[in-house]
């Protein structure tokens, strides 16, 4: 098999991602596809460790899900206490971070 | 047989055991924290405990360092066998060159990393174990003096807590023998410090002061980090190559920076890196602003934390390091250095702020960021010994005019720490604490015999010997403003007509230091519940306290104010003789103990000699060799004249030989340059003390209200009373520019050059849809997306109007420039 | 594209055939997570997508990855995220407003950002095979996490034990 197979199927997750990170309004969906990012990325380390013969990139898909696990953890928290504050989660309303 | 006894540098159970002295504080803070309510001095006595068990293990480690020393080059068949191998080099200066004394090391692997451990103990040394010393007999005494200044007070046994883990803290900085355990030490130290600036928090200056402190402090912590880590990658190979070690241990990074292997660059950004962290512990010029507001903690802390321990830590950093200061910063080739600038603009805009302060504590608080901007310019200017001496003179003179300040505000001022309104003519009221404070003012202004003359014209004499004439004639400045504010200080507080609260009334005028001080006052007379220490500020409460007040007027403290105060001072008087430089050609080198016991030696050292110093292995150097390399001499052989330029520090050491301190250079002391400096200093006194006794005593006309006539004076008066604005630079402009300018030209930007921008391609966009809607099938367009058929309808309407989800925007333009930037780097790659 | 990489390819057919259907099934269902309108099905899609990620780990021989993927992502992870849905929404079934006014400016950006990676690895690993290397044991997993990732590993422990102290605390109601 060849190593751009997972190359390639890893950029189109990340593309994927990064549009839903772009196009999505509702802030659970923007943390989908976070997710999406993320799983792109440890698709490319589990391939270059499969190419490498080395392990270690093995152990980075593990820290990278183990920090997605942090990440959704604090992050549907955020969303939770923005909707309760707001009784919405609409990113584009969330604009009092602008100068 | 015997000689080679003799040359065993001796060691003993206290060397072996320092790590004793940090851990017995920090254990004590677990018991003071878990059981200390429950005791009868509310774990007041566990803390005192402690700190006197720290100071017994400290001084016998001081006498067997001293001993291994003494057994290393005073015996004669030591000196014998010494010049039997060839290795003592008379120098024309120095007498015979001192072997290295290798610290006693003694460390367990606190935890490793592939290969990479990480070690955590102790380490004595003629530095480490001088300090050791000083912090724990400084913080004994600070406890005894809190435990009736802060008798009461609601914390009570949090305060103990907090100061025992901090002088623990200070221990565990001090030995350590590696990077990490100084930066835990650091990062200890920083946390306490917040805990007890921040002791009262209840009134918001406090707590804006502790955060103020603490966001300082980590603004340099930062360097801290990141010079270990470049440090750390610049040495560990060396280090492992060479010495068995690695890039944090402190033995091998002096060695490194000293091995003329160690790659410059790593050295000069490792070092100002570090530098940028002294800067913020140890309150030197930018970062400064931190210290006079920690005053807002109780009088001992101040007296502890920002006099004479935790803010010489960043010193203590330079001195310990000082090879690599040494080599990046070119200190020996006599260069104008960063360390040397920084600590000279720090001597002279303290001690100019130190006039205009009307608190008592505040003006003590600049005179320490001054004499810490000395001992910077000792180390700046090569002159490592005084420096490292005059942190040891300087704590005990100015731990004892703080803790002397403490006591006027605790018996004679009401709780006030105002000169101006509160104090004056105390010197009849508090004869101890007087005569403690003109002890420790002559020595601050270094008055010959007392402590800091010692130890701050050697800095001056130095400096001026090192080749830096103008940096000498800063430093003699800045005693002669030294001597101006503390006659200031002194008149205002001791002399005079007695105003305010130290006249017996106690005006309704309250300002902030009152109130913080209420709730230790208050409960001092009469124990009292959460609750109605709660409730102090509450009017009945107040009255009362007034009249309790009011009937007693000043007095002199109670003796657990006083011995303190009275064994600082007794020091402040004597301390100096640890070093009498100016004495050595009457009396002999022997009497500077200082420079036989806490310098290290620069003589190379074999590898094979030095025992790996890493972790990984319990006792080492316990048995190491007095260890010069017979083929140094060379290296060693310092030839004579203004500044010898050769020997470590100046060439590299021979292949296979490692050294671990520069050979700096000692003035000679000159009776001209001695009688300059105290002729300076008494023209101080003398001008100081007219002008105080014609303005503030006599009201004279022609000076009071000069700063309102003149329009010169009162822009200098207003200048420095704003304290050159730095204040209101770091707050209203840097802060501020984050929030305001910088986010206002955000806004604007983003207003009028991206939403312009994004409605311009938008309207384009628009326009284009609509041509497309209009000409081509929409299922073209909807292909050219992702294929689905509904987005079709919403194309034109999508793109109409780009600009309005502003986070999905930035992420937009964050993929999209990354892209850009990636494309950017892979076609000039290819090309 | 996938029949000219079989042609090519001589190594493993069936693993070929069956990285190609599992890849196929992600596109479509990563393209489903960000385009439904539904945030449930969006949730589901995501599944679709995670599993499929697990699938190929087993085909990259990281079954230990897999595992590990499954348990966390689709055990733990969804969870909270379907969680997270009924939390801050009532409504289940199709909404309007789940996109942006300008989400029409991602896709120029993920064309884009597409087009430079996938030029980019062709460029790059365009003949690389993967050796066919069975899979490997966990034991040298979890080796390396116990030696030298000891640190790495220590801190990701601290990360995700402030992450549940952090979640709980801005979560919490008071």
């Amino acid at each position: 098999m060849l190593a751009v197979n997972f190359l390639l199927l890893g950029a189109a997750l990340f593309c994927i991602g990064v549009y839903g990170v772009i196009a999505r309004r509702n802030a659970v969906m923007v943390l989908m596809s976070i997710e999406l990012i993320l799983n792109a990325v440890s698709l490319n380390f589990v391939a270059f460790a499969l190419m490498s013969g080395a392990i270690d990139g093995q152990v980075f898909a593990l820290y990278v899900i183990a920090v997605a696990a942090a990440e959704v953890g604090v992050g549907l928290a955020m969303v939770l206490m923005i909707y309760r504050n707001r009784k919405s989660i609409a990113l584009d309303e969330l604009s009092e971070m602008k100068g | 047989m015997l000689a080679a006894e003799a040359a065993q540098l001796s060691s003993g159970w206290f060397l072996e055991n320092v790590w004793l002295i940090a851990l017995i504080p920090i254990v004590s803070f677990a018991l003071i924290i878990a059981f200390g309510k429950h005791l009868p001095m509310k774990g007041s006595e566990i803390g005192l405990a402690s700190m006197f068990a720290s100071l017994v293990l400290a001084t016998g480690t001081a006498i067997q360092w001293i001993q291994r020393t003494n057994s290393a080059s005073g015996g004669e068949e030591s000196l014998g066998m010494l010049q039997a191998f060839g290795r003592s080099m008379p120098r024309a200066t120095e007498g015979e060159v001192q072997p290295f004394i290798e610290p006693v090391v003694h460390t367990w692997v606190w935890w490793s990393n592939g290969p990479l451990e990480f070690g955590i103990g102790s380490s004595a040394s003629g530095l480490s174990v001088l300090l050791l010393w000083l912090v724990a007999f400084i913080s004994l005494l600070v406890q005894v003096f809190s435990l009736d200044y802060v008798r009461g007070d609601r914390r009570y046994t949090h305060f103990f807590a907090a100061i025992t883990l901090f002088s623990g803290g200070m221990l565990v900085m001090l030995m350590a023998p590696n990077m990490v355990q100084l930066i835990l030490g650091w990062e200890i130290m920083g946390l306490c410090s917040f805990l007890l600036i921040g002791h009262w928090w209840e009134e918001e200056a406090n707590s804006r002061a502790a955060l103020k402190a603490f966001f300082t402090v980590r603004v340099g912590d930062v360097g801290l980090l990141v010079g270990t880590a470049i440090i750390f990658f610049g040495a560990n190979a060396w280090a492992v190559d060479n010495l068995d070690s690695n890039g944090f241990d402190i033995n091998a990074i002096q060695a490194w920076a000293l091995s003329g292997e160690a790659n410059s660059k790593f050295l000069l950004w490792g070092a100002i890196a570090l530098f940028i962290a002294c800067i913020g512990k140890s309150g030197q010029f930018p970062l400064h602003t931190w210290l006079p507001d920690a005053m807002a903690g109780p009088t001992p802390v101040s007296s502890l934390l920002h006099s004479s321990t935790m803010v010489v830590a960043g010193v203590f950093l330079v001195a310990q390091l000082y090879p690599v200061f040494w080599q990046a910063f070119d200190i020996g080739q006599g260069s104008l250095t960063f360390i040397a600038v920084i600590g000279a603009i720090t001597i002279i805009i303290a001690a100019l702020l130190a006039f205009v302060q009307d608190d008592i504590k505040k003006v003590l608080a600049y005179s320490t960021v001054s004499q810490l901007g000395y001992m910077m310019l000792g180390l700046g200017t090569g002159a490592w010994l005084p420096a490292v001496f005059h942190i040891f003179t300087h704590a005990f003179f100015k731990c004892c005019l703080f803790l002397c300040a403490g006591s006027v505000s605790h018996s004679g001022s009401h709780h006030s720490f105002d000169m101006k309104k509160d104090m004056g003519g105390l010197r009849k009221k508090m004869p101890i604490t007087f005569t403690a404070w003109i002890i420790s003012t002559l020595a601050l202004t270094g008055i010959f015999p007392f402590a800091g003359f010692w130890s701050k014209d050697e800095i001056i004499d130095n400096v001026g010997n090192n080749g830096y004439t103008f940096l000498m004639w800063v430093g003699l400045g800045g005693a002669v403003l030294t001597a101006a504010y503390m006659t200031r200080a002194t008149y205002l507080t001791f002399f005079g007509e007695p105003r305010g609260a130290a006249a017996g009334e106690h005006n309704g005028d309250e300002h902030s230091e009152e109130h913080e001080m209420e709730h230790i006052s208050v409960g001092a007379h009469e124990p009292r519940s959460l609750g109605a220490a709660a409730n102090a500020h509450g009017a009945d409460d107040h009255d009362a306290h007034d009249d309790h007040h009011a009937s007693d007027g000043p007095h002199e403290s109670g003796p657990l104010l006083l011995i303190p105060i009275v064994i600082l001072a007794f020091f402040a008087l004597f301390a100096g003789l640890a070093n009498p430089t100016p004495l050595a050609s009457r009396f002999g080198e022997g009497i500077e103990s200082m420079k036989k016991y806490v310098e290290p030696s620069s003589t190379p050292v074999a590898f094979e000699d030095v025992i790996a110093t890493g972790p990984g292995e319990s006792i080492m150097l316990v048995d190491g060799r007095v260890s010069a390399s017979p083929n140094a001499e060379g290296a060693a052989g310092g030839e004579e004249g203004a500044g010898h330029s050769s020997g470590c520090g100046f060439d590299a050491p021979e292949p296979g030989t490692a050294c671990f301190f520069p050979s700096v250079t000692h003035a000679e002391p000159s009776f001209n340059k001695i009688l300059l400096s105290l002729g300076v200093v008494a023209a101080g006194y003398a001008v100081a003390i007219a002008f105080n006794i014609a303005f503030y005593g006599r009201k004279n006309k022609h000076l009071v209200g000069l700063t309102e006539r003149s329009k010169v004076m009162r822009g200098g008066f207003l200048f420095l009373k704003n304290k050159y604005y730095l204040d209101a630079l770091y707050e209203n402009v840097i802060v501020r520019a984050v929030a305001h300018p910088i986010a206002k030209g955000t806004n604007w930007f983003n207003q009028n050059v991206l939403d312009a921008t994004v409605n311009a391609a938008g309207e384009g966009a628009r326009r284009t849809g609509v041509w497309v809607y209009d000409n081509i099938d929409q299922r073209i367009v909807d292909g050219a997306v992702d294929g689905s058929g509904w987005i079709a309808e919403e194309t034109g309407h999508g793109l109409q109007s780009t600009q309005s989800g502003k986070v999905s925007q930035y992420g937009a333009l964050l993929f999209g420039a990354a892209a850009v930037g990636a494309i950017v780097l892979v076609l000039v790659n290819v090309s | 594209m996938n029949a000219l990489i079989l042609a090519t390819d001589n190594v493993n057919v069936a693993q070929n055939v069956a990285f190609g259907i599992i890849a196929a099934v992600m596109i479509f269902a990563a393209l489903s997570v960000v385009t439904t309108k539904n945030v449930v099905h969006a949730a589901l899609w995501l599944v679709m997508v995670l599993a499929g990620v697990a699938a190929q780990y087993v085909l990259a021989a990281a079954e230990f990855v897999a595992v590990s993927q499954v348990l966390v992502y689709i055990g733990a992870v969804m969870v909270l995220f379907l969680f997270g849905i009924m939390l801050t929404r009532a409504q289940i079934g199709k909404e309007t407003g789940l996109n942006n006014k300008g989400w029409a400016l991602g896709i120029p950006v993920a064309l884009v950002l597409f087009g430079l990676l996938a030029w980019v690895i062709v460029d790059a690993f365009g003949d690389d095979v993967l050796p066919d290397r069975g899979p490997a044991p966990t034991v040298m997993l979890s080796d390396q996490f116990l030696s030298i990732y000891l640190l790495p590993f220590i801190a990701i422990s601290f990360v995700l034990l402030a992450a549940a102290i952090g979640a709980i605390v801005l979560a919490r109601k008071d």
